[in-house]
């Protein structure tokens, strides 16, 4: 049965790597600009996603927040029973840097339309090619 | 299109709800040390009270209700009173940002004084997210054209 | 162009699988992202600060000064928007 083991022990890094490979795969061959935006999108919050799964413990770890925590604490806290709140804190400030980058990016999209009139990447190249017009 | 009569659901419902999403986007950011929950998820549930108003009444009617101007002013004031708190440990004597000095000036011990700098800290980056979400919104949904703005 | 990105994107998915095999197992408990300084944050935050949470204890007191420039870098998205797309009034 060590196959079946070794499935279940690494089948979270697949699942997370192939919906990287979706939003990889929406950047690079989309020729319209909105679509690969959406594609940066899908892989920011696969790779969000994937820190967060690394700190799940086994065994009944329940979330990180002590129990019965106001005021003096008499039982003991050990690490086992806790989640690992280190991939949830980091992960925070990577969705605020998300969040900003697309609004950056959709401020960028709205210029490039103002300027020339289509979305389309294979058109704004002709257009930039041939500046006689 | 919508009907009239559409019309006055969608707007009596949500002159309902708005309230109680603002007091609910209040309580995450006061027991962020409690419930999961803190200072940048606050701010955007505040933001989205906004968007609702944006949505469901006109933008000029929004803009009466909150105007431009204060927004622009949260924005900076919320990365202010970060720092300002960072800034009186470091006139009190520590390091910057360490907030067990700050009992010299509140009457606790110095494990809760780490306390209330923290609930000083939330209350700052609520305000900025929920500034920076509004002011992100209304510029993209009206191609910046605010009043009486050059058309090209 | 829509094929040779396919090839490019199986070729770089099945890298990355093949990559995975020597990682710890999905919720190992001695898994490196656990054992050096996530023990002590877990034990020693209701002692030094008095907040059962845990993530906000990280985040805002032993991890504060990352915070104060996360805050920065969502302050300057939004004057970057505002510079780039507002237009003069009359």
């Amino acid at each position: 049965m060590g196959t079946i083991e070794f499935i279940i022990g690494k089948y979270n890094y697949w699942v997370y790597i192939i919906l990287m490979m979706v939003g990889f795969y929406a950047m690079i061959a989309k020729h319209n600009l909105v679509k690969k935006l959406i594609g940066m999108n899908i892989f920011q919050w696969a790779i969000i996603l994937y820190y967060v799964s690394i700190g799940s413990k086994k065994g009944g770890a329940t979330i990180p927040i002590i129990q019965n925590g106001h005021g003096e604490v008499t039982h003991a806290i050990e690490a086992a029973q806790y989640l690992n709140p280190l991939p949830h804190v980091l992960m925070l400030t990577a969705i605020v840097v998300g969040v900003s980058t697309t609004g950056v990016a959709l401020a960028l999209i709205i210029m490039i339309y103002r300027r020339f009139h289509t979305l389309e990447e294979d058109e704004i190249i002709d257009i930039l090619r041939a500046p006689n017009k | 299109m919508i009907t009239p009569l559409e019309n006055i659901i969608i707007k009596t419902l949500c002159r309902l709800l708005i309230p109680f999403i603002q007091l609910f986007g209040l309580y995450v950011i006061v027991h962020g040390h409690g419930s999961p929950g803190g200072g940048f998820q606050g701010g955007c549930i505040l933001a989205a009270s906004f968007v609702l108003v944006v949505v469901a009444f006109d933008l000029p009617e929004a803009k009466r209700r909150f105007s431009e101007k204060l927004n622009n002013i949260f924005c900076s004031l919320g990365v202010f009173i970060y720092a300002w708190t960072g800034w009186m440990c470091l006139l009190l004597g520590a390091n910057f940002l360490d907030y067990g000095i700050l009992n010299k000036i509140l009457p606790v011990n110095p494990v809760m004084a780490r306390y209330y700098g923290m609930f000083s800290i939330e209350v700052g980056v609520g305000i900025t997210v929920m500034a920076i979400m509004v002011s992100l919104f209304l510029d993209l949904v009206t191609g910046g054209k605010h009043e009486e703005a050059l058309d090209e | 162009m829509k094929s040779l990105a396919f090839i490019a994107t199986i070729i770089t998915g099945a890298l990355l699988i093949f990559a995975t095999v020597d990682f710890p197992d999905w919720g190992d408990p001695n898994s490196p992202a656990s054992l050096h300084v996530s023990p002590r944050y877990i034990e020693k935050t209701v002692k030094e600060t008095g907040v059962p949470n845990m993530v906000t204890s990280v985040l805002a007191d032993y991890r504060g000064y990352d915070t104060l420039f996360e805050t920065t870098v969502i302050f300057t998205a939004g004057i970057t928007a505002v510079m780039l797309i507002r237009r003069p009034r009359k």
